[in-house]
């Protein structure tokens, strides 16, 4: 408490009323409503995920006690391989429709209705939005707009970022962007999957419009936030910050940030395209009309290949914080994990063709963008490897953030490896629309960015909130998210290998030739819920630590970063007065900083720190 | 830009430690100086402009893929634009493009009365540019020169659906020819290949979607300047500007030149095709 | 708002001269006027280069004065330049295959099921 009383007022308690937060041009608040925003949307997509999940547990429980057809549902129509048959889908799509609908039409499926969950219908929807909200308005701000708003001008001891009315702006149009989805969501929902592939986009009766504006408004809230972190890095570093001064996480921002200014706008002209496509008849992608559909899977992975990238670094600069701070060691190859941040966002760029194996890309096109995708492995492993470098011989401490960090390297691993089966062209062409392509994704997105996410939350929620967590609980919350989800994603590799395909609505069929992939999805589906528990565990814990938690000391985990050297929470103006680094600084040396059993804090001051 | 709102006690103190003189209204609190607030303008300005070049560049990409796959098709049909207004366009914005930077450097100079003149000539310019905009659209939609979807050159009204105008292929064939003689805009010497050829009447309507999606999103960015230069015109009358503080100008003035900078492309590649 | 200083000392940024804006508007009425004259000669496939080298000439002549490239940051001249090198990226891995499937795409219109 002692550090309260030389503290101005915090800025959590600095102005007061709810225009104080919706107007504010302060990052840490901005941050903190981000998080608010995302954590509920997280919420909306995890129980979509639930519903599916269930949904696809149903008939695997009780296989073998109904016969029924097994029914595609309308996934990703390889445009130009067989437009006729994507037509086809889209008709089965319409009719299955108008079946959902009308429960006394007589059809196959109606004979059987407690069978499923979902009606087909319910079902293409709840995994388009579960897919575009976790996409559009979780994984990608997380990080960034979320933690990032709020640790970034810290750890350059900048009092804001450069430009705090676009920051503002940047989380009005995400706000105005999620409700874009909500109105999707209650006005007749979305069923074209989470890319909006052409030409299934531009006949289905869904609201393929109102999610392609709201995506486009999210996609500038992006790209202003990524504005604002470069001018931020560039102007705004504290006196005496070099670049080699930089924290990780920052390096991991900047490069995040530069994808986001190079890549978004890209996706911004595609989406524009299949609304005009669909109000006007514009016809830029449709065949019949001179079109090109592949042309548009060109568009919306030239931004949503890097996209992923958007959605991994800043992940791994969180990673990268949490590793070097609680092995109490020198993060080991700093200027390598620095560049590998920049390698990966410029690689990034030149891989998006291994989306489009299968579309009717040229197989020259195949092989260069498959050739090219084993090099971003490059990067991604330099950073594996030094984050294991930094632990060796480290004194580790299991707190909760090192948990999840030592998760993320577990799941980030498999996922990464099994992306190399993606990546080359042979294999792809197997595993291609199949439930191995779900576990890479998910072990990536969700192992990779989502645990990050949660890693970093812990990390930085002492300075957030100025309030400690309870360690178990914290664990424990790491440890059902980490079980569930290998339990959940783990058997769809085993399922996916076997040519189990994704996105169907029913498969039962499937079922009769292969019973013994019923236990695996049943399996998967009680994985699901045990991630779902863990979350409830989270939130729990946070939830407690804001009513009863410790007041958290300035520097609780004992890192030589800046946002640590401020108060817990900080005030309005960040520092009392401006950091100013000597030559001998370092964000990682943290020998100056001794543990104060008495405080349960660290004391000290980072070396060449004034 | 003048944030005074954050401007804590604490803030003021570090100031004056760091020795400096003490913040003018016009600096935001989180800068030192001027200087720095105007670089970091600056800079976020160009991040701005190249988010804007890639937006531009899916229809770039969009106009060589077709362009490459259907060349008869755009020798035909740039003949239906009018190469004089095109070219009287061009000079338009290149004037309004001069007249801006003469707006900044008068902002740079203190000259007030110079700075409010060039920002309304750039202002005049930009409706002129957008008046022949509108003629030129409205002679397009006369002659039912329109996107591919409503493409529909008999001059007939006609509701063509994406899936109806593929069906009425054939009648266009047959009006591709006459639709050139009744505008008014065509030369008289079409080249015979083109309207001979089976192709390029067929899909016609892809040189328009094109187009229409190029220029149309080249008037948008033309009307969004329209709105930011009036909010420079609004705050130079205010006199907000002097020559520590000229940064808006300066960035309202960069959008511009790239906006002319798009034409200075779309110029050529639509009505210059040879 | 002006502050006392503003009388005495220098403002930062680089004013360009007048006259120098006015040559290069000239100058670029003058390619405008060469691009629309250089359509009246048929030179093939090289109308299309030398339209798109005149368009590539001007740009430079506007990025370089109007928009102060040439006195500003180098930094700004980089991110500029990034921004184009990835413009050519995009356009050319796109490019790289458009025309292989092409006759799939054209042999599914002509022949839909």
């Amino acid at each position: 408490m002692d550090h309260s009383s030389s503290a101005p007022v915090d800025y959590l308690h600095a102005d007061r009323g709810i225009r104080s937060w919706i107007f504010t041009l302060d990052h840490k608040r901005i941050g903190v409503m981000y998080l608010v925003g995302i954590a509920a949307s997280l919420v909306l997509g995890g129980l979509f995920a639930l519903a599916i999940r269930t949904h696809l547990a149903i008939p695997a429980l009780t296989h073998g006690t109904t016969p029924a057809a097994s029914v595609p549902a309308v996934g990703e129509p390889a445009a130009v391989a067989a437009p006729e048959a994507a037509a086809v889908q889209a008709d089965a799509a319409a009719g299955l429709a108008a079946e959902g609908q009308a429960p006394t039409a007589a059809s196959t499926l109606q004979e059987t209705p407690p069978r499923y969950l979902l009606t087909p219908r319910q079902y293409n929807r709840v995994f388009t939005l579960h897919g575009a909200i976790m996409i559009f308005l979780v994984i990608i701000p997380g990080i960034p707009a979320a933690l990032g708003n709020f640790v970034l001008p810290l750890m350059l001891g900048a009092k804001d970022v450069a430009f705090p009315r676009l920051n503002l702006a940047s989380f009005h149009l995400w706000v105005i962007g999620a409700v874009f989805f909500l109105a999707v969501l209650f006005t007749g929902g979305l069923d074209t999957g989470w890319t909006f592939y052409t030409p299934y986009s531009t006949t289905t009766d869904t609201r393929v419009v109102t999610a392609a504006l709201g995506a486009f408004i999210l996609g500038f809230s992006s790209i202003f936030t990524g504005i604002n972190f470069i001018a931020t890095v560039h102007m705004l570093r504290a006196r005496g910050m070099s670049w080699f001064k930089m924290p990780l996480f920052v390096w991991s921002l900047y490069a995040t940030a530069v994808i986001q200014v190079l890549a978004t706008p890209v996706l911004g002209i595609t989406l524009l395209l299949v609304a005009a496509e669909r109000i006007f008849g514009l016809g830029i992608f449709d065949p019949k009309l001179g079109g090109d559909p592949v042309l548009f899977q060109h568009f919306f992975w030239f931004y949503s290949h890097p996209a992923v990238y958007i959605m991994i670094l800043p992940g791994m600069g969180v990673v990268s914080e949490s590793i070097s701070t609680f092995s109490r060691k020198h993060i080991f190859g700093y200027r390598f994990i620095a560049f590998s941040s920049v390698a990966i966002a410029l690689l990034g760029f030149l891989v998006w063709g291994h989306h489009m194996f299968t579309s009717g890309q040229s197989r020259l096109a195949g092989m260069i963008f498959s050739a090219l995708t084993f090099s971003v492995s490059i990067p991604s492993a330099i950073k594996v490897f030094n984050w294991l470098a930094t632990m060796y011989k480290g004194s580790i401490s299991l707190q909760t953030p090192m948990c999840y960090a030592l998760a993320f390297l577990f799941l980030f691993g498999i996922g990464g490896l099994t992306g190399l089966f993606l990546g080359a062209l042979s294999t792809d062409v197997h595993l291609h629309d199949t439930y191995f392509v779900v576990a890479h994704f998910h072990y990536v997105m969700f192992g990779g960015t989502l645990v990050a996410f949660l890693g970093g939350l812990h990390y930085w929620w002492p300075k957030m909130t100025g309030k400690m967590f309870d360690e178990t609980l914290g664990r424990l919350g790491a440890l059902a998210i980490f079980l569930g989800l290998n339990l959940t994603f783990f058997p769809q590799f085993v399922l996916g290998s076997r040519g189990m395909p994704r996105r169907y609505f029913d498969y039962s069929l499937l079922l009769d030739r292969h019973p013994e992939f019923a236990g695996l999805n049943v399996l998967s589906t009680a994985g699901a819920f045990l991630t779902g528990l863990g979350f409830v565990i989270v939130v729990i814990c946070l939830a407690h630590s804001l009513w009863r938690g410790r007041p958290a000391p300035a520097n609780p985990w004992g890192a030589a970063t800046l946002e640590w050297q401020t108060s817990s929470p900080p005030p309005k103006e960040n520092f009392l007065r401006p950091p100013v680094l000597s030559e001998s600084y370092d964000p990682y040396y943290l020998d100056d900083l001794e543990y104060d059993d008495k405080t349960g804090a660290y004391a000290g001051v980072p070396l060449g720190l004034a | 830009m003048n944030d005074l709102t954050a401007l804590a006690p604490h803030g003021v103190s570090a100031q004056s430690e760091q020795g400096h003189h003490p913040h003018p209204d016009y600096v935001a609190h989180h800068f030192d100086s001027a200087e720095q607030q105007f670089d970091a303008g600056k800079l976020g300005v160009w991040v701005f402009l190249v988010t804007e070049i890639l937006f531009f560049s899916g229809l770039f990409c969009a106009y060589a893929v077709y362009r490459g796959n259907h060349p008869e098709v755009f020798v035909y049909a740039h003949h239906f634009l009018d190469k004089n207004l095109g070219a009287l366009n061009t000079a338009v914005l290149i004037f309004s493009s001069l007249t801006m930077a003469l707006a900044v450097r008068a902002a740079q100079l203190e000259q007030r009365r110079a700075l409010i003149a060039f920002l309304l000539v750039t202002l005049l310019c930009a409706f002129v540019f957008l008046g022949v905009k509108y003629v030129e659209y409205r002679q397009k939609w006369e002659h039912g020169l329109l996107w591919a979807g409503r493409y529909h050159a008999t001059g007939q009204e006609s509701n063509h659906g994406p899936e109806a105008a593929s069906a009425d292929r054939g009648a266009a064939v047959a009006a591709g020819p006459r639709a050139g003689e009744t505008t008014p805009a065509v030369p008289p010497e079409l080249p015979p290949e083109a309207t001979a050829s089976e192709d390029a009447p067929r899909l016609v309507g892809v040189f328009f979607s094109i187009y229409f999606a190029m220029t149309g999103l080249h008037a948008l960015h033309v009307i969004g300047g329209i709105g930011a230069v009036t909010w420079i015109l609004a705050r130079a009358v205010r006199g907000d500007f002097n020559r520590f503080y000229f940064g808006p100008v300066d960035y309202v003035g960069l959008y511009w030149h790239l906006v002319d900078l798009v034409w200075i492309f779309l110029f050529p590649l639509l009505y210059l095709i040879h | 708002m002006k502050t006392a200083e503003s009388g005495r000392q220098e403002g930062f940024g680089h004013v360009v001269p007048l006259g120098t804006l006015l040559a290069v508007f000239a100058a670029l009425i003058v390619l405008t006027g060469i691009t629309v004259a250089a359509t009246w000669v048929d030179l093939g496939s090289a109308n299309l280069f030398i339209a798109m080298g005149i368009a590539a000439v001007k740009a430079t002549l506007v990025a370089l004065y109007f928009m102060h490239l040439r006195y500003d940051h180098p930094f700004n001249a980089l991110i500029f330049v990034v921004g184009l090198l990835f413009l050519t990226l995009f356009l050319g891995l796109t490019l790289l295959d458009t025309r292989q499937y092409q006759p799939e795409i054209q042999a599914a219109v002509e022949n839909p099921v």
